[in-house]
């Protein structure tokens, strides 16, 4: 029979979600269930003097949830404990929850939330990176420092003195972004004293969830239960802040008797409550012989984590560790800093920190070539990694990769070379109304968890054999619709050698499926996947060890051993848990090591046109060509570049969070500008596979990587379009125009108004 | 009962479901996506926004694509109402529906309800559609996920299936 692994297998839920059967949290309705909602502080920074309801409103009616009511632990469980499920003294951000209301009538419990007043005496509030770090107002500890990392290789300093180097220094900043998922967060909760906790909800990492609701109620592994629903989308963003929404939807089940309560937040409480990606801010110092070959670069490398420590520091990590780039550089240093602030905590968003790092190396790039007088290409390609090279932390590149051949196969896809020239023919026209431009960037993304972070997931597959050869696969992994259903399924058909249609996954429940571990990091494909093949593989061992199977097997010998197997034995089930590749070595203390097992390498390629009466940048084509490892389902992960592209579009032209006071005040689709149908140019995908030894079937990451290069290719491409150095996404129009201006002003030109 | 509830009148809505009539007792304003979803159990169509940007509400109403978070119950009154879940006839699904299955137009699958019907719409007004009315007609559906290129591929596929059956039919 044939293998699925490689071909482009159906998707496993398709039919349901093309049909609108799929259930989603929203759609789930239990018998006696009331609706739950949220209040929150308004104010930035303060201290609760006291909470007020309105009299003449039927209270008595309502359920009212205030921290006073929490039978356990008060703070969500995560990396540091210091974030409350609700505030019951000190407010640090304008959303910070303080009382839940839940009544069976959603229109008179959402009438009751603005009945409740929350009186907070004010403290002074602080909003950006400069603020946190002069730490005149103290959020967290002395420096408001939530993390800092200090990766070195090299001597940076003696060789920023050495004679004859070229220095170049630039600035970079990014916005905060907006997950965006189209399914905005829920959670269903039944909670009662005696009876445990249940919850069905939108959401990443079963596990995370039911970590943080046993302090939460003071309760056990086996007496808290969390189930996925289908689930519209994640990006990161419901790593964590569901864990919060899943313990109000809880308590307030547990303060109602037990009945069934649901909490479903509409787009602008989403918007603006939940976690978005981490605003930033790279300093970076290169040093660079003439011929353009990197001899030291210094990086500072800022995010803006909120008001509490969340996941910054993780975050910040895989900022800092991709911050120097895919670049031979034998002396670097990254200092890397999370800072709080009175923000709502920013969180985990495609790409991780590196998204921000990759912006500001990608850009810099253009500078030192600049200053050496070499090309976009020729800067990259005398620089970029290769087997053997050093990381910055250290790691020797194991990974096969021809990155100057992946280049070139960027540049020949969107031939780049001729149309730099025609574009700048074009651009000389003076009775032309637009500027064409075309930008590069080449860069990296580790799959997994960071340094020891895998061997501390310990993360645990299992496949249950089922009667007829059909198969389950147990997995806290979640399906949010990257696919993880059916790269699973290929991968354990594969390993059992029975048809795709006989492998299932089942939903993942923590009552019922081992802890895999969060859907995060690009680990679902690479490490998941791999505990998947193994755990199927160990199904046939059995069989084999138990001869009731011989060495080749067709799939119906493989049912008819089951089967045997199971009147026998009553059961079949193998698991299989992480061990990581020999050789993978990292020291958490001096951020040196192996920081992944394995990286994506990409060369991206974005073309635009500039209007130059709006300023409007607009995409003409892009380009991505990656490295991936073995590609499982070419279809699904052609999907998953096309979409990370798309999201990496907007991050860079369209999605600027305005913020007031802390607070996001365009909180809705109307305002706040995702890519549509319309505005995405072609997006042409090409793999340029090397197996990774350790991957399934040679598989690595794809989730995060697409969302890495494109801001730093766009806006590189509209520097070639205009000659202008833009130095933040997003790039609106207005920054574009701010840019041509200054640019025109600088060479004396007169204004035209 | 509420106050609020037992302030407002309800009215009886009589209109067609995916080909079946019926009546709900309704608030007159309540939106015909709660209607949908609440009243008649049909949870194919999602909300995303809840301000018609997105289009994850999408149905027809008399053969028109609307957004149905903007509309209130009492405008559908006497009106044909057409979801997600009539789109399959008979256990077989929509040659749309295929495509996208085919194509990979659906990930996570919030949108595609909507996306679904908003590429039957532009099929019905462009058979043969061009680039440009794949991405006109899609344009108030918005996807998080794909970045459209495999829903612009879908629609492709659908419309040359729906071609070579309407020509095998002709034939």
């Amino acid at each position: 029979m044939g293998r699925t692994v490689g071909t482009s297998a159906p998707r496993k839920e398709g039919v349901d979600k093309v049909t609108g059967a799929a259930r989603y949290v929203d759609d789930l309705v239990m018998d006696g269930m009331i609706h739950g909602v949220t209040v929150r502080s308004r104010v930035a920074h303060g201290r609760i003097t006291g909470i007020r309801f309105d009299p003449g409103f039927p209270w008595d009616e309502i359920v009212v949830v205030t921290a006073a009511d929490i039978p356990g632990r008060n703070m969500v469980t995560m990396i540091e404990e210091d974030q409350p499920f609700l505030a019951a003294d000190l407010i640090k951000h304008p959303e910070e929850p303080v009382v839940l209301l839940a009544h069976a009538d959603r229109d008179l419990v959402i009438e009751a939330a603005k009945h409740v007043h929350i009186e907070v005496e004010e403290l002074p509030a602080i909003f950006s990176i400069d603020d946190g770090l002069a730490a005149d107002v103290r959020l967290f500890k002395d420096d408001n420092v939530l993390k800092r990392f200090l990766i070195e290789k090299g001597d940076v300093d003696a060789a920023f003195a050495e004679p004859g180097l070229v220095v170049v220094e630039g600035e970079y900043e990014t916005g905060a972004q907006e997950q965006l998922y189209l399914e905005a967060m829920g959670m269903i909760a039944v909670a009662a004293p005696g009876k445990g906790v249940t919850v069905w909800g939108s959401l990443q990492c079963p596990y995370y969830v039911h970590k943080a609701l046993k302090p939460l109620f003071g309760l056990g592994d086996g007496e808290v239960r969390v189930i996925q629903a289908v689930t519209g989308g994640g990006f990161g963003g419901k790593e964590e802040y569901p864990s919060l929404i899943a313990g109000h939807a809880a308590l307030l089940s547990w303060k109602a008797g037990g009945v069934p309560v649901k909490v479903i937040y509409d787009r602008a409480e989403d918007m603006v409550a939940t976690t978005k990606r981490h605003p930033s801010r790279t300093r970076i110092r290169t040093a660079v012989k003439p011929d353009g070959e990197l001899v030291a670069m210094d990086v500072v490398f800022d995010i803006d984590g909120g008001a509490y420590a969340t996941l910054s520091a993780v975050v910040l990590s895989r900022g800092a560790i991709h911050a120097a780039g895919p670049y031979r550089c034998p002396n670097s240093r990254i200092h890397a800093r999370a800072v709080a602030t009175n923000h709502p905590p920013h969180g985990a968003f495609r790409g991780f920190g590196a998204p921000q790092s990759c912006f500001a190396y990608e850009r810099h790039m253009e500078r030192v070539a600049e200053a050496v007088g070499l090309s976009s290409v020729a800067i990259r390609r005398k620089n970029l990694l290769g087997p053997g090279d050093l990381t910055a932390t250290s790691q020797v590149v194991e990974d096969q990769i021809d990155f100057p051949a992946l280049l070139d196969q960027a540049l020949e896809a969107s031939d780049f070379e001729a149309k730099r020239a025609a574009f700048a023919k074009h651009n000389a026209d003076p009775a032309s109304h637009t500027r064409k431009g075309i930008g590069v960037a080449t860069f990296y993304h580790g799959g997994g968890f960071t340094g020891s972070g895998e061997v501390h997931l310990a993360s645990v597959v299992g496949v249950e054999a089922l009667r007829g050869g059909r198969a389950r696969v147990l997995a806290a992994s979640t399906e949010i619709g990257q696919g993880t259903n059916t790269i699973f399924s290929q991968i354990a058909s594969d390993a059992l050698g029975v048809p795709y249609e006989w492998v299932e996954v089942a939903a993942p429940d923590t009552g019922r499926v081992p802890n895999s571990g969060p859907t995060v990091a690009s680990r679902t494909c690479m490490v998941v996947g791999k505990l998947v093949q193994d755990a199927a593989g160990a199904v046939v061992t059995t069989l084999r060890k138990a001869g009731l199977l011989g060495e080749e097997h067709t799939p119906e010998q493989l049912a008819a051993a089951v089967d045997s197997y199971l009147e026998r034995f009553g059961e079949l089930r193998t698991f299989s848990q992480y061990k990581p590749p020999a050789g993978i070595v990292w020291d958490d203390k001096t951020y040196r090591g192996a920081a992944y097992a394995a990286y994506g390498w990409a060369a991206y390629v974005a073309e635009v046109e500039v209007d130059l009466v709006t300023y409007e940048p607009h995409l003409r084509g892009f380009w991505a060509v990656q490295d991936i490892g073995t590609v499982i389902n070419p279809l699904l992960a052609a999907g998953q570049v096309e979409g990370g592209v798309t999201q990496a579009i907007g991050w860079a032209l369209f999605e600027e969070v305005r913020w007031r006071e802390g607070r996001m005040i365009n909180n809705q689709l109307t305002n706040y500008i995702i890519p549509t149908a319309a505005d995405v140019p072609p997006i042409h995908v090409a793999f340029a596979p090397v197996p990774f030894a350790h991957g399934p079937s040679g598989a690595k990451g794809v989730g995060e990587l697409p969302m890495d290069g494109p801001a730093p290719a766009i806006v590189n491409a509209i520097e070639d379009a205009l000659g202008i150095d833009v130095r933040r996404v997003p790039a609106l129009p207005e920054v574009v125009m701010e840019a041509v201006l200054a640019k025109r002003a600088a060479a004396g030109e007169v204004q035209h108004v | 009962m509420s106050d609020a509830e037992a302030r407002a009148e309800r009215l009886a809505v009589t209109f067609t479901v995916n080909g079946v009539e019926k009546t709900v007792e309704t608030l007159p304003m309540k939106r015909l996506l709660d209607v949908l979803r609440e009243d008649l159990a049909l949870t194919g169509t999602k909300e995303g926004c809840g301000e018609g940007e997105c289009g994850a509400c999408s149905v027809f109403v008399d053969g028109r694509l609307v957004n149905s978070c903007l509309i209130p119950a009492l405008q559908v009154e006497g009106s044909r109402v057409d979801t997600i879940e009539g789109l399959a006839r008979g256990g077989e699904l929509h040659a749309v529906q295929r495509a996208f299955l085919e194509a990979g137009g659906a990930q996570c699958g919030i949108c595609t309800p909507g996306m679904v019907l908003a590429a039957v719409d532009v099929l019905r007004k462009h058979p043969n559609p061009t680039d440009e009315q794949v991405r006109e007609g899609l344009a108030g559906n918005l996807c998080r996920c794909t970045g459209y290129m495999k829903i612009f591929d879908s629609v492709m596929t659908a419309a040359l299936a729906i071609a070579s059956r309407d020509g095998e039919g002709a034939a």
